[in-house]
């Protein structure tokens, strides 16, 4: 099924009212993903474009039977609807909201741990693009159609950089698997690594794209992990060779603060835990199909 | 969001944190009389701006006569100070903060930040304060003390004796530390800052412990509930650049080449300046203009980038995903027409209905040169701007 998501998750929609969850909710169920519900609170009863509305999450998955949830909800407020969404027995949340103070990112991931790490809610984001498993369902606001049905896992902080690695694909006939968008936050719900072990563990996927940029530890953390336990090809590149060190380049976690955190230094890193570079930007296309050759030769 | 020295003193002041006596002057006339308020007979005047490294570049200056302090002020107001976090361009220093000097018995390092591979709140500590913690990590690295804060519960009490204790502090300054520790937390968490760094915290021959200076950032998404800190940003501290495009919400970063990019989203803005590097140009900026890339933004775009005297070539990269290729052509066309740009244009588009994009580009009339692939836009920006340049020298 790919990972995460496939057609027959059931998805609400926290923040289906606003101008951006309604616009989305509906390219969304356009696309084909089971989008059953919809959250705003004080609009419970209501039915928006179709879909039934209600007050809480809680309410919502006892309703629906919703098994995930795509958050739409203002900066200030995105935290709490992240935590509701825990409480509420959900296993996916994806957070598309931009923009959340990093305190209250510390705090959502202190409260989900008081939940066992099998029952625990995976987040995915916030200040990402979502997840789309093509040719099935998409939860979040990628467009659809640059996207190939195939078995190549993709996993990226950035939205249009990854559409940018899709369509370079999708070009040479060159389809993926589930494409995840883990955003550009210094705190987020799922790592690079998280989202590796998934597709490490798929049997729809046969190799992996990362896309990673400057700032932060996580795509060193992927390269030690990939290093010892995946078997599948991993393929990454890492935005921001021309990145001034302590200047933050748009993402709040795109920020070369210490050791390890730039382009290079990252670069570096991944090629010597056995990782395949993308040299340039314009190389994802080349780089996947040569990649998926040598597979191919090898089995 | 950074702040300056005394900014950020005023803040820890409030905590409970010890701070040198000092006021603020934008004269001459005002330091000295500062310098009298404070009395004694040897001052300190501080350049405020917003970097680290300032009395390396003559941005600090001791004092012992009235006509001293006037004299300082006088050589440091209105002028640029470069320190080696300013960039070459410097930065403007229009408030000076005079302090009553300590006597030094020994300097510590104090730091908060987000540590993001805990994702929680770090205390660093080190009893070699004076230099800059990476230099303290290089040279000192046994001496650097760590704590991660758990933030449904806060700091403790225990956290900080053993940050005090692991410094080496006298049994008669713990107690002084723990509130200056717990201070200095409470501080960064009730404000959202993102980094808080006291170096050197001094313990003086007089047994104090006293905060020399004080450095502050802020979380830029969490100051819609933390209108205090809103109100110190310091315009004239930023590159006028960034703040122009900052205050119409595009997320710009001015840097030192001279190929201007208008770019959607952060990570393919990163990777298009990689690729015009890749390609033998230097990019003269980051912009990225965000997800809906409407005329007006564009618009907006354009006159952030032209702002930039450096600017000899502009490259235009969006991928259209929820915006359609033709609505972002004519928005591009519209920029042109009404900013005028008399540098060449190169654009890529790509994504959705990108055909009818291109063709409303070339049927335009305007003087656009249209790029296929990533590649061939940051291979055409170089050359462009090398024949720019060229003709401009002619």
């Amino acid at each position: 099924m790919a990972v995460l998501l496939n057609r027959r998750t059931r998805v609400i929609v926290q923040g289906l009212t606003g101008k951006i969850g309604s616009f989305h909710a509906d390219d969304m169920k356009r696309y084909g993903t089971n989008v059953v519900g919809g959250v705003t609170p004080g609009k419970g009863g209501q039915v928006h474009q179709g879909i039934p509305v209600f007050n809480t999450v809680r309410g919502a998955v006892r309703e629906t039977g919703a098994e995930a949830s795509i958050v739409f909800v203002p900066p200030p407020f995105a935290a709490d609807s992240i935590m509701e969404a825990a409480e509420a027995g959900l296993k996916l949340c994806v957070c598309i909201t931009d923009g959340i103070p990093s305190q209250d990112m510390m705090r959502v991931k202190r409260y989900m741990r008081r939940f066992r790490y099998e029952d625990r809610m995976r987040l995915v984001g916030p200040n990402c693009a979502g997840v789309i498993t093509p040719g099935q369902a998409l939860m979040g606001i990628m467009p659809g159609n640059i996207y190939l049905p195939g078995r190549v896992g993709i996993v990226g902080r950035s939205g249009t950089l990854g559409y940018e690695a899709a369509s370079q694909m999708k070009a040479l006939g060159i389809g993926v698997s589930t494409s995840v968008g883990i955003g550009g936050d210094p705190i987020n719900g799922s790592s690079f690594k998280d989202i590796l072990k998934l597709f490490e563990d798929d049997p729809d996927t046969d190799a992996v794209v990362m896309i990673g940029e400057i700032g932060g530890p996580q795509e060193a953390e992927a390269a030690e992990w990939a290093r010892h336990n995946m078997r599948k090809p991993l393929i990454a590149y890492i935005a921001g060779l021309s990145a001034p060190k302590g200047k933050r380049m748009g993402h709040a976690g795109a920020i070369i603060s210490a050791f390890g955190e730039s382009a290079q230094e990252k670069v570096e890193i991944l090629r010597d835990a056995g990782v395949t570079i993308v040299p340039t930007p314009a190389a994802f296309g080349p780089t996947v199909a040569g990649v998926l050759e040598q597979q191919k030769k090898a089995a | 969001m950074d702040i300056h020295e005394y900014q950020a003193k005023e803040l820890l002041a409030r905590y409970s944190v010890q701070i040198p006596r000092g006021g603020l002057a934008y004269s001459p006339e005002q330091a000295t009389y500062r310098a009298s308020e404070i009395g004694g007979g040897k001052w300190v005047v501080k350049a405020q701006i917003h970097s680290g490294a300032r009395g390396k570049a003559g941005g600090i200056r001791i004092c012992t006569t009235d006509n001293e302090v006037s004299d300082a002020a006088e050589s440091m107001l209105g002028r640029k100070l470069v320190t080696h976090q300013t960039g070459p361009k410097g930065k403007l220093v229009s408030r000076l903060y005079v302090e009553e000097t300590v006597d030094i018995r020994q300097e510590l390092y104090l730091g908060i930040v987000l540590d993001r591979k805990s994702e929680r709140v770090m205390i660093v500590a080190s009893a070699s304060g004076g230099m800059e913690i990476e230099e303290i990590a290089e040279k000192q690295p046994d001496s650097i003390i760590r704590a991660i804060v758990d933030p449904g519960a806060g700091m403790q009490q225990f956290q900080a004796r053993e940050i005090a204790f692991g410094l080496g502090l006298d049994n008669s300054l713990i107690g002084k530390a723990v509130d200056t520790l717990l201070g200095c937390y409470r501080v960064f968490r009730d404000f959202d800052a993102s980094m808080l760094e006291i170096n050197p915290l001094v313990i003086t021959k007089d047994g104090n412990l006293i905060a020399l200076d004080a450095k502050m950032s802020f979380d830029e998404n969490a100051l819609f509930r933390r209108a205090e800190i809103s109100e110190l940003r310091d315009k004239s501290q930023e590159d006028p650049r960034e703040t122009f495009a900052s205050d119409r919400g595009l997320s710009y970063v001015g840097l030192e080449g001279n190929i201007g990019c208008i770019i959607n989203g952060a990570g393919l803005a990163m990777a298009t300046m990689d690729m015009i590097k890749i390609a033998g140009g230097e990019p003269a900026n980051f912009l990225d203009i965000g997800g809906g890339a409407s005329p007006e933004r564009v618009a907006k775009a354009f006159r952030a980038v032209l702002a930039d005297k450096n600017i000899e070539t502009i490259l235009v990269n969006i991928f259209a995903g929820i915006n359609r290729c033709d609505w972002v052509a004519e928005g591009v066309i519209k920029a042109i027409r009404e900013v005028g740009v008399n540098v060449p244009l190169v654009v890529r588009l790509a994504g959705t209905n990108v055909e009818e994009g291109r063709r409303i580009l070339a049927e335009s009339g305007e003087k656009v040169i249209v790029a296929d692939t990533l590649a061939e836009a940051a291979e055409k920006s170089v050359e462009a701007m090398r024949a720019y340049s060229k003709s401009k020298k002619n």
